[in-house]
Parts: C-alpha cells; structure tokens; sequence
C-alpha cells in the first residue's frame, strides 16, 4: 500500500459515446473524450452546459450515464462512488461538520482500512502539503473560506486517487483569494502529478490553469484542445464567442487569382489565407486588428462610434461591414486616438482571420 | 491500480448470502422500507380500517349497513355528545387565540424586555398533560375554588369558570393555546421586513398595514395552529374524564367500550367520527397552507420592524403579559400546591403543607415510574429509529412508492388515541402471543406500540428536518472518498443529524410518558399501568388527589427535563453547523 504513491497519478481518462439524462431532459449528448494521464483538464462551459454533470458522472454521481468511462483502463461506467478511487473536491467543500480537521482529512484512509501509523503520518504529510498543519484540531466552522477549501483538497489527496476532480472550487472564494488558490492548485497539481479535472464557467480560470480544456454547450463537447488553441482556432461560433471577445464577420470565401477573398454580406472584401472556401464567417480577435487611414487590400472602411480607455489598451466599437467590430489597441502614450465619427480603416492580417464555414 | 482498496464493500452482507430468491431484487434500503411499511400497516392501518368497518356492520348478521350511524343520530345523548365536542374545540380555539394572539403580537413587533419570559414561560403549559391540570383548575377555578371563594366574599359573585363544558374549554385552551403562539410567531418573524417597508413605502401603516400585509402573510402559521387545536381538543379524552364532562364524544366512546363491551357498534361509530373531523381540519389546514410558502426572509435581516414601546405602552404590555402568564400558569401552581397540602377544599388556600403525599406517591407509585420508563423508552426509540429510516428513504432514496412510508407514518396524526385503543382491542384480542398465554391486546408491549405509532408523525418531523440539514455534497464526498452507502449513513448522516434524532427521542419520550388516551384503554392490568394513567386513577378519589398532585408533578418535570434537552440539543447542534455549510 506505501508504494502505489507513485503509480496512482497516472491514470487517464478514457469517456466513450457517452449519453446521460434526467427523465427526459438530454444533459449529455455523444460525449467522447480522452484525458491524459498527469493532464490538468478543464470542463469550460455558461451554467447548464452539463459541465458538471459529466464530472459527476467520472465520480460516479447523478443518474447512471450509457457509454463507457473509463479510468486507467478500468471501466468504472458501472462502479458506485465508492469503488472508483476519485477524488473530488466539491464547491462547497462539504467538510462534516461534526468532524475535526484531522478527521476530515483521514476519513478516507480510515475507510481504506489503513493501519492508525500510515493514518497519522499520511494525513500529517497532506496538512503539510496544504500548509494547514496548525489547523488539524480545529473544527471546520472554525475556517476561513480558503482554509476550508485546502482542507477539502488535502482530504481529497490524501487517499491518492487516480485523478482528482475540482467541481468549480474557487467560485465561493473572494477575487483576490481565487487568484492566489489557483496558482496554489496548479503547483499542488504539478507536485503530485494528478491527472486533474477542473470545472469552471470563468475562462481566465480554465486559460491559466490547464493544459488542455473541453468546451460544452447544451451537453455536448464542442472542441478540445488546448487554451491557446482554442482560443486561436475555434471551431464553431460558440466556441469563439465563449472564449474572449470575438467579431464575427458574415460572408462567403470565394478564389481571387492566386489567393483567396472574403466577401462580407454588405460587399466589402479583403484578401484572406483561407484554404476552404464557401459561404460561412471569419472570426476577428480585437487585438488582431489594427486601425490606419490607409486603404490596402487587407483593409475595410469603417467609422469609429466609441472609444473606451482601458488603462492598458484603447478598445474601439468601429461600424464596419453592417456590424459593429471590437478593435482592441495597446496603449502607448503620446499614441494617436482616433476620436467618435472618424472614418477609418480595419487593417486585418490575413493569418489571424479565422473562417467557419456556415453551420459551424 | 493492481491493489483495491475497497475491500470492505464487497464484503457480502446478510442479504446477498441468502439465497437470491428470497430478496426479488431488494437492497438493504428498500428491504428496510418494505419491513417499516408492514409494521405501519399492521399497528395503524389495519386496526383503524377494523374500526372503520365495524362501525358500519351490523353487530348481529356482519352486514354492511349505516344502521349504526342512524342509531347514534337518534339518541340524544350521541346527538349531544356531538355538538358539546364540536362546541368545545371551536370555542377552545377562540379562546387560545385570544391567548396567543397579543402574545404572538408582542413578541414580534417590540422590543420588549419580558419576550423572553413569553418565548420561555408560554411554552409551559405543553409540558403538562391536561388532566393533570384540570383537578388543581378545580380547585382554583371551580364554584369552590380559590378565585370563586375570593369573589364570593367580596362581591357576593360568581363566575360558572369550570362549570360543564365551561371547564373543558378553559382547561384546553390554556393547555394547547402554545401550538398558536409557536406556529403565529413563527410566520410572523419569518416575514421579511422589506415585505413591510415596501407597503410603508407605497402608503400603508398602522392597522391597515396590518390588515392587508402583516395578517395574510401570517394566516398560514395561524390556521396550522388553530387546526391543530382544534383536533386535539376533539380528540382529548383524559380532561372531560377527569372534570366528569362524560357527555362529549371522546369521553363517550371510552364509556361504551368499557362498559358496554368490544362489540358494541356506538363505541366504533364515534370513532369513524372522531377521524373523519381529524382528517377534515387537517385537510382544511392543508388546503389554507397549500402554495403559501410564506416564508419570505430573505439573506439579511428578517422578521419584522421592531420598535421600542412608549413607557405607557410598557406598563399596559406587561400587564397583560402577566394576565396571561398567571392564568397559563395557574394549573401548574394549583398542582403544586396540592401537592403539598394536607388538606384543601372549601379555601382559597391549602388548610396545611406537608410533603408526606410526595412520599405516598413514592411508595405507591414506582410500578407506574417505572412502567413509563419502559413503554416511553421503548415507544422513543423504535420512533427515531423508524423516523430516521423513513426520512433517509423518503429523501434520499428513489425507491418506488417511498412517499407512501410518509403518508402512512403521518396518518396516524388523523387517528386519535381512542380511535388507535379501540382498533388494538378489536384486532389484537384474538391474536396471541406464543410463549405468553394471553392475546396481544392485553400484552404490555401493545401499549408501547401504539405509543410508538401516537408519537411517530413528531419524531418524523424531527428526523425529516434534521436530515434536510445535511447537505448532499457532504455524502457525496464521503462516497468518493471510498465509503459505501452503509457506511456514509453510518459515519456522516446519521451523527450529523444526531442532534435532530436525540431532539426527536427526547420529545417523543417526554410526550409518550404522559399519553393517557390510547394507554386508557389499553391498560389490562394495574401492575402494566404507566403514570399518566396512575395519576388518572389517584384522581378518582378525593383522598388520593394529594398523592395524584404528587405523581402529576412528577411528571411534569420528567417531561420539563425532555423538553429543555431536545432544546439545548438542538442549539448546540445548530452552533455546530453555523458557517460550517456557509462560507
């Protein structure tokens, strides 16, 4: 038993075909996904995108999904809470009450039937680990929101599971708190080695945190990757709505000479390095687009209706096309500001310009 | 991943080693379940439906007929026995709220210095059986009693306070009057004061505030506890037993049972009625409270505005208070007294102080002491342990047709305590008990049943609040963290709803230690009799009224002890559980 320390962070994640449902209400659609082993993963999704439910349904908890989950390589689709060696840090914490910290922390050895020595030091090194040692006779409403929520974590790590599922547990700490909990997490995370799960609606969370993240909408996964790529290349609408500020631009792609164009419905084109072509939209990250007064083919003519000054950047609202654009510009004082009913042009670089073909 | 370590869970249990065919696919829970819904209909169901059909067969032929009802409706003492019962909860109910009513009012509305005394002194009269109080009632009230003597020999007048029915209503309502200050200060402090600061603020005030937000949002707790008085003193035989008041129909049941005999048709009729009036206010009081959840405190402050009262409005607010409270308080200080006197009949006060019938009691009365520990104890314990199973499949299970282990525990609230020894009677005289020669209905274990089942729709009340206290996630967590099913309820939900358990015990105990209406008629045998029914017998006669004073106080403390625990308990199980599910 001492030894299967170092085993039991390496155990993936295998989800199949997995369908789940409260009566007739559909939660989860088709769900496949795999989690590698030592991942830091986060569920991303607006509230009821059945991010949690499918987190849930790892733990083994909610109604019983169809489909395969399995864990290491052991199917656990059919396996009670207790018997799938998951941890899991729940967003209220759920400390008993009626338990000490210490208590806490060892239940889970305890029901592992541990020897008293094992028990005392192993619960001793998971205080350690959280920094909570001081705390061990304490009772939970004795806590601060924070401690409360690193006893949650050292109760849940200290049993070794073969992944560890954090079900939003900053969402009940304070802004300042939260940041500071979270790089405490990753470094936590990064020391054990957990294949971890993190579910979140806050993007900045999922972005700093994980190494590869699953966005949800309405049950299903709608792309998995990693922060960066996603938030580069979105493959749907959603996706680049959800993560970060994006200008949608409706159009069609069609051949140009050598190179391709979009076309935008109000007839405005620029040049674009697309290779499919069709009628769909390109996605414009504020910060790729940059204003001038020049007119080039990679430009569109717009009018600037507002500015707001954001300290580090100058973000713009510019009509453009039949729609109103985002344009983000980093700040630099003595920089040009383009005022409100300015007529400028949106110079976009043809590489960041993302296209979706129409029903992405 | 080689190495399990969940050993424990697939230990089998005593179930899964049985041969498979002997549970059609049950778990321990719904096996648990099945085994509470057989006791349920056995001891509840069953005996009041005998009652039930018997009522309306033919005592000769076995016939169905309505014949029975058509003889209680022509004779006139049923007839008046009819409208005496109906009369005396109605008017018992009018005169309890003009008990609880400025009380209530008081409590929530000012900064008064004697609301504690109210929230404290007015729950008094609960911890004591009202046939206990109604001898020493007599003594104060009565055309001989204190008040009457004064009054007599001052004015030259009297009052008929105890007088008949007159008796029974008093004695009931300072009795029950505490089931509408509890349940009418509890609505009104769970209104929001933004619910009234928003009327202030669109124009109302004073009486019209009143009477347009402060009454409707309270109605709810009212008519729960107005119903809830209403049915008790329906169904309350000890009291007009006591006072001689035989022509109600409680009182009229027991007389026909004991003296006509078991097959007599009119003891079973005033049954079917006795529960038909339970359901109906029930139903009544159902119907009011329906989609009015009006508990509208929300995060923040609750209740409402609280003002400070001029220094005119103080003195008349205590003086009031003190009315009430001496009034509420007079059977407890009449037993008391009478406890102690030697003698005390024809004056105001006792003629002599002794505590020589505090030691006839003791000699006479370890029998009965020591009776009620057993039946209460046991009646206690088999509900918590029924209440607990019942909550935890009610809510936290999704076995089919769980909601049912619900209604049937809390029908027995419609069966009042004549209706429930009448129906053991009727079943249980042919079943016998193997190795013990006698039938089941004059076993003592009987009377600790049918306590069990009086008591069984509180205890569940308890368990069901106590288990809604103990949030999902925090079984959760235990599951994950390996433990079983089993052993979660074992180690988290059972010791996180101990407070409300040992809360639901010790109410249970308390109440069932003075029970006198089932326990009347189910006693067989002296030496089976427990206290309540002791204290009935010492006060059959004017000699042993001292030495029933003696008992009655006694039990006015065993269940004054239960009391003050359950509340201590469940203070110091709130404290526990304050900011730990908050953060």
């Amino acid at each position: 038993m001492q030894n299967d320390m170092v085993q039991s962070g390496l155990a993936g994640i295998e989800i199949r075909d997995l369908h789940l449902s409260f009566g007739p209400t559909k939660v989860l659609t088709g769900v496949n996904l795999t989690i590698r082993p030592g991942e830091f993963f986060a569920f991303l999704g607006p509230s009821g995108s059945g991010k949690s439910t499918l987190l849930r349904a790892i733990a083994g908890f909610g109604p019983r999904p169809q489909g395969e989950i399995s864990i290491g390589g052991r199917d656990v689709a059919g396996l009670p809470p207790w018997q799938r060696d998951v941890g899991m840090v729940f967003q209220s914490y759920a400390l008993w009450p009626h338990m000490s910290v210490r208590e806490n922390v060892a239940f889970g050895l305890r029901e592992r039937k541990a020897a008293p020595a094992e028990i005392r030091r192993r619960v001793g090194d998971a205080l350690d680990l959280v920094g909570l040692s001081h705390l061990a006779d304490r009772m939970p409403n004795q806590l601060s929101g924070g401690q409360q929520q690193r006893i949650a974590l050292a109760r849940t790590v200290v049993i070794e599971p073969k992944v560890l599922l954090l079900d939003e547990p900053l969402s009940n700490l304070d802004a300042g708190l939260r940041v500071q909990m979270r790089r405490e997490l990753l470094a936590l995370q990064r020391k054990l080695g957990l294949t971890t799960i993190f579910v979140t609606h806050d993007q900045e969370e999922a972005n700093t945190t994980s190494d590869r993240m699953a966005v949800l909408d309405g049950g299903v996964i709608q792309q998995v990757g990693t922060p960066q790529e996603l938030y580069d290349n979105p493959v749907n609408l959603f996706v680049a709505r959800f993560l970060g500020t994006a200008n949608i631009l409706e159009g069609r792609v069609e051949r140009a000479g050598d190179g391709v164009r979009f076309v935008s419905l109000s007839g405005e084109a620029i040049q674009l390095s697309s290779a499919a072509t069709g009628t769909g939209a390109i996605v414009l990250r504020p910060q790729n687009i940059s204003l001038t007064a020049r007119s080039t083919p990679t430009t569109l003519p717009g009018t600037v209706r507002h500015c707001e000054f954001l300290g580090s950047q100058m973000r713009y609202l510019v009509e453009c096309a039949g729609t109103e654009m985002v344009v983000d510009k980093p700040h630099r004082s003595g920089d040009q500001v383009f005022l409100p009913e300015t007529q400028v042009k949106l110079d976009i670089n043809a590489a960041d310009a993302v296209f979706l073909a129409d029903g992405r | 991943m080689s190495q399990q370590p969940d050993v424990a869970a697939r230990r089998p249990t005593l179930a899964n080693r049985l041969p498979a065919f002997l549970f059609p696919r049950l778990n321990p829970v719904a096996l648990t379940g099945v085994i509470i819904a057989i006791f349920l209909i056995g001891f509840l169901i069953f005996p009041v439906l005998q009652v039930i059909h018997v009522a309306f067969q033919n005592p000769s032929s076995g016939t169905l007929t309505l014949q029975n009802f058509g003889d209680f409706f022509a004779t006139s003492l049923f007839r008046e026995s009819f409208v005496n019962s109906f009369y005396v909860s109605a008017v018992s109910v009018v005169v309890a709220t003009i008990i609880a009513l400025p009380l209530a009012y008081i409590t929530t509305r000012f900064n008064f210095g004697g609301s504690m005394l109210i929230q404290s002194l007015g729950f008094i009269p609960l911890i004591m059986p009202p046939f206990v109080g109604a001898v020493a009632m007599q003594l104060i009230f009565g055309r001989n009693g204190t008040i009457n003597l004064l009054l007599r020999d001052r004015f030259g007048i009297s009052i008929p306070f105890m007088e008949g029915l007159n008796g029974v209503i008093l004695v009931q309502s300072i009795h029950y009057f505490p089931f509408i200050l509890i349940n009418l200060s509890a609505s009104l402090r769970n209104i929001d004061r933004s619910m009234e600061e928003a009327a202030q603020n669109l124009g109302a005030h004073g009486l019209r505030l009143f009477r347009r937000i402060v009454f409707p949002l309270a109605t709810p707790g009212y008519v729960a506890g107005a119903a809830l008085v209403f049915i008790k003193v329906f169904d309350d035989l000890g009291t007009p037993l006591l006072l001689n008041v035989n022509n109600m129909l409680a009182p009229q049941a027991y007389l026909r049972i004991t003296s006509v005999g078991i097959s007599d048709p009119m003891g079973y009729v005033i049954s079917v009625i006795l529960v038909a009036f339970s359901i109906l206010s029930l139903w009544a009081s159902f119907l009011v409270m329906r989609g009015k959840d009006y508990a509208t405190v929300q995060k923040g402050g609750g209740g409402l505005a609280k003002r400070d009262l001029a220094p005119r409005e103080k003195v008349m607010a205590y003086a009031v208070v003190f009315f009430i409270l001496s009034l509420v308080l007079s059977p407890h200080l009449g037993l008391l007294l009478l406890s102690l006197s030697t003698i005390w009949s024809f004056a105001p006060l006792p003629d002599g102080y002794t505590l020589a019938n505090y030691a006839r009691m003791w000699e006479s009365s370890q029998g009965y002491v020591a009776n009620t520990l057993l039946y209460a104890g046991i009646a206690a314990t088999l509900d918590v342990i029924l209440g607990t199973a019942i909550a935890y499949i009610v809510l936290r299970t999704g076995i089919a047709g769980r909601k049912w282990l619900d209604y049937l525990a809390t029908a027995a609230l419609a069966v009042p305590g004549v209706v429930l020894g009448i129906g053991y009677l009727r079943t249980f005289q042919s079943v016998d008990v193997p190795f013990i020669d006698k039938p089941l209905a004059s076993w003592w274990v009987i009377i600790a049943i049918a306590l069990t089942i009086r008591r069984l729709p509180y205890a569940l009340r308890a368990c069901m609040a106590a288990l809604q206290q103990v949030s999902l996630a925090l079984e959760e967590a235990a599951e994950s963290l390996g433990a079983t099913k089993m052993r979660t309820i074992r180690k988290i939900v059972v010791p996180l709803m101990s407070g409300g358990i040992l809360a639901g015990f010790v109410t249970s105990f308390a109440t069932a230690s003075v029970e006198l209406s089932a326990t009347i008629m189910l006693v067989s045998a002296e030496r089976d009799s427990p206290l309540a029914y002791g204290i009935y017998l010492f006060m059959q006669t004017p000699s042993g009224r001292g030495a029933g004073a003696a008992l009655g106080i006694l039990a006015v403390v065993i269940v004054a002890i239960g009391t003050i625990l359950s509340q201590i308990i469940i203070e110091r199980d709130k404290k526990m559980r304050t900011s730990g599910r908050e953060h």
